[in-house]
C-alpha cells in the first residue's frame, strides 16, 4: 500500500539530487534542469499531501508553481543565450570575472 | 458542494494593481515611442509610482483581509509598501541619465523595475505562503533580467546568470518548506498557521523557508552571490536591489515568522540570533577589504540585513517598529550612497575604486559633503537616520533580553566606521586622480540626492513621527 509516507520520502529523494545536481554540476543548462527538478519534487510532495489531507488546495498549487517554473525556464534560458553569444561558452566556472 | 465567489475588494490591493498596469502601460508605450522619447516613459512611471503611494496613504488604518485572507492591509504593509516605492521613485530619478550614458535606455527598463515593484508590493501586504511566494517570484524574475541587462557587457551577463541560479535555487528550498507546512498544518494561510499544533514537520518546514528568505537578504552563509551580482549589475539596479528587496524580502519574513511560527521562536530565535552576528561580522570585516565600492556596498548592506535580524530576534512590537524604521532609513542613505556613485561617473566610467574619490572636495563640494553624510549614517553616527535605525534596533534587543547580541551589533558598528570613512578621507585628503574631469551633475540625479538627503537628516533629527507610524502595525 502506498502511503503518503512513501510519497513524501520519494519527494525528499528528488529534492536532494536536484540540489546536489545544482551544487556539483558546473553547466548552466544542467543545473537548471536539477532546479526544475527540485520544483517538481515539491509538486509531489503537495498532491501527496493534498491528497492525505483531502484537501484540494495543494493541487491548486501545483498549477501555479507550474506556471512560475515556465517563466523562469523564458528568463533564465535568454540570460544563458545571451551569455553564450558573448563567451561562445556557458560553463559557470569560466564565468568568474566577479570575485573577490 | 458549493462555489462561492471570493470576496474581491479590490481597494485592499490598489497599489499592487497601480504600478501593475502602470508596467503594462509602459511596456506598450516602448512600442509606440522613438529612442529620444524613452525620457517620457521614465516619467510615466513616476507617476505610477507616485498615484500608487496616494494609494497606500488611503489603506493606512483600513485593517482589513481580502480575497480568502490572502492579503491583509495593515499599517506594516502600508508603511513598507511607502518605502518600497520611496526607494523606487529615487532609483527611476538616478536611472534617467545614467542608462542614457549606458546605453539601455528603454521602455523595458522602467517597465521591468514597475514589474518587480509590483511583486514586493504584494509580498509586503500576502498573508498566505503560497501569495508570499507569487510575489517572491514576480519581485525576482524582472530583477534577474535587469542584472543582465548590460546585454553587450560580460559583467553584467554574468551577474544576471549569477543571481538567476542562486534565486531559482533557493525558491525551490522556500517551495519546499511551504509543502511540509501545508502537510504539518492542512493550511498555507499564516495566522491559521499559527493556530495549529507544533510539529517536527513544521519546524524542519520553517528551516526551509528561512533559507529561501536568507537568500533574498542575503544572510550568512546563503550571502555569496551578493557581492558578485552587486558588482555586475548596472549601478542604479544594484541600488534599488539593495534597498527594496530587502524592505520587501524582510516585510514577509518579519510577517511569516511572528504572525505564523511564534509557537516555535524558542528554536528559531537562537538560529536567528547566531545568523545575525555571523552576518553582521562576516559582511563589515570583508568590507574593510574591498578596494571596489560597489563590492564594499554589497557586503555593507549584508551586514545591515545582520542588523535587521536582531529586531526581529527581539521581537514584540519593540522589535517590529525598529526594524521598519531601520528599513526606510537604510533605504534613504543607500540609495543616496549609491546616487554619489551614479553621480559621480562620467559616460559609461564609473569611479568604482576608492582611490577614484582622491580630491573630489575640491571639484565638487556639495557633492562630496553629500556622500559623507550618507556615509556617515550608514555607519550610525548621530544626528542621522542610521543611528537612530541602530539605536531603536539594540534598544529593543535590550529590552527583550538580547543585550549580548546588542553589544555585538555595536562592536559591528564600530569595524564598519573605517571602511565607510575611506572613500571620505580619500576625498577630503587624497589629491585628484589623474585622468578625471570634475563630475557634471544631472538635474534629475541631484534632486534624487537631496531628496535622499532631507530624509536622512529629517529623520535623524525629528524621529519621532516616522517612530510612530512604524509601531505596533502588525496585523494577526
Amino acid at each position: 500500500m502506498l502511503t503518503v509516507n512513501h510519497l513524501i520520502f520519494l519527494s525528499a529523494i528528488l529534492f536532494s539530487i536536484g540540489a546536489v545536481g545544482v551544487l556539483v554540476r558546473r553547466n548552466p543548462l544542467i543545473m537548471f534542469m536539477s532546479i526544475e527538478l527540485m520544483l517538481n519534487a515539491v509538486n509531489l510532495a503537495f498532491v501527496a499531501f493534498a491528497r492525505y489531507l483531502q484537501n484540494l488546495d495543494g493541487q491548486v498549487f501545483v498549477f501555479l508553481i507550474l506556471t512560475v517554473a515556465a517563466a523562469e525556464v523564458a528568463v533564465g534560458l535568454a540570460i544563458i543565450v545571451a551569455l553564450f553569444r558573448q563567451r561562445e561558452t556557458i560553463d559557470v566556472d569560466e564565468a568568474s570575472i566577479l570575485k573577490g | 458542494m458549493s462555489l462561492s465567489v471570493p470576496d474581491l475588494n479590490l481597494r485592499i490591493i490598489a497599489p499592487v494593481l497601480i504600478v501593475a498596469i502602470s508596467a503594462l502601460v509602459v511596456l506598450l508605450g516602448e512600442l509606440v515611442t522613438s529612442s529620444a522619447q524613452k525620457r517620457g516613459l521614465g516619467y510615466a512611471s513616476l507617476v505610477g509610482l507616485l498615484a500608487a503611494g496616494g494609494a497606500a496613504m488611503g489603506l493606512w488604518d483600513a485593517h482589513a483581509v481580502a480575497f480568502r485572507e490572502m492579503v491583509r492591509a495593515d499599517n506594516f504593509g502600508v508603511f513598507l509598501t511607502l518605502t518600497i516605492l520611496a526607494g523606487a521613485v529615487l532609483c527611476i530619478l538616478l536611472s534617467f541619465d545614467f542608462t542614457r550614458a549606458h546605453r539601455i535606455e528603454t521602455g523595458e527598463y522602467y517597465a521591468l523595475i514597475l514589474f518587480s515593484v509590483t511583486g514586493m508590493l504584494l509580498m509586503v501586504t500576502a498573508a498566505d505562503l503560497i501569495i508570499i511566494f507569487l510575489a517572491l517570484e514576480l519581485l525576482s524574475l524582472p530583477l534577474y533580467i535587469l542584472a543582465a541587462f548590460k546585454r553587450e557587457d560580460e559583467r553584467s551577463l554574468e551577474a544576471g546568470l549569477k543571481y538567476f541560479l542562486l534565486g531559482a535555487f533557493s525558491s525551490a528550498f522556500f517551495l519546499y518548506g511551504i509543502a511540509l507546512v501545508y502537510g504539518a498544518t492542512g493550511t498555507t494561510n499564516l495566522a491559521r498557521i499559527a493556530a495549529s499544533a507544533p510539529s517536527e514537520m513544521l519546524l524542519i518546514g520553517a528551516g526551509l523557508l528561512l533559507v529561501g528568505f536568507a537568500f533574498k537578504v542575503a544572510l550568512v552563509p546563503f550571502h555569496w552571490w551578493t557581492p558578485d551580482v552587486y558588482e555586475g549589475a548596472p549601478t542604479t539596479i544594484t541600488a534599488f536591489m539593495s534597498v527594496a528587496v530587502k524592505a520587501a524580502a524582510f516585510g514577509a519574513f518579519l510577517r511569516a515568522f511572528l504572525v505564523a511560527l511564534p509557537a516555535l521562536a524558542m528554536d528559531w530565535r537562537v538560529v536567528l540570533a547566531i545568523i545575525a552576528v555571523l552576518t553582521m561580522t562576516l559582511g563589515n570585516v570583508a568590507a574593510l577589504l574591498q578596494a571596489n565600492i560597489k563590492r564594499m556596498l554589497a557586503y555593507s548592506s549584508i551586514a545591515h540585513a545582520g542588523y535587521i535580524l536582531i529586531a526581529l530576534v527581539a521581537m514584540g512590537g519593540a522589535g517590529v517598529s525598529a526594524a521598519l524604521f531601520y528599513l526606510l532609513a537604510y533605504t534613504l542613505t543607500n540609495l543616496g550612497a549609491f546616487g554619489a556613485v551614479i553621480a559621480l561617473g562620467e559616460g559609461e566610467r564609473e569611479r568604482l575604486n576608492v582611490s577614484d574619490y582622491g580630491g573630489l572636495a575640491r571639484m565638487q563640494p556639495l557633492l562630496a559633503a553629500m556622500l559623507t553624510v550618507f556615509m556617515l549614517s550608514l555607519a550610525g553616527f548621530p544626528p542621522f537616520a542610521g543611528f537612530v535605525g541602530k539605536f531603536l534596533i539594540f534598544g529593543a534587543a535590550v529590552q527583550n533580553g538580547w543585550a549580548w547580541l546588542a553589544v555585538v551589533g555595536v562592536l559591528n558598528s564600530l569595524v564598519s566606521v573605517y571602511f565607510y570613512l575611506r572613500p571620505v578621507v580619500a576625498m577630503y585628503m587624497s589629491e585628484p586622480v589623474e585622468g578625471w574631469g570634475a563630475p557634471r551633475v544631472a538635474p534629475l540625479v541631484a534632486l534624487a540626492l537631496v531628496l535622499a538627503l532631507i530624509g536622512v537628516i529629517a529623520l535623524g533629527v525629528f524621529p519621532a513621527p516616522a517612530i510612530a507610524l512604524a509601531a505596533g502595525g502588525l496585523g494577526r
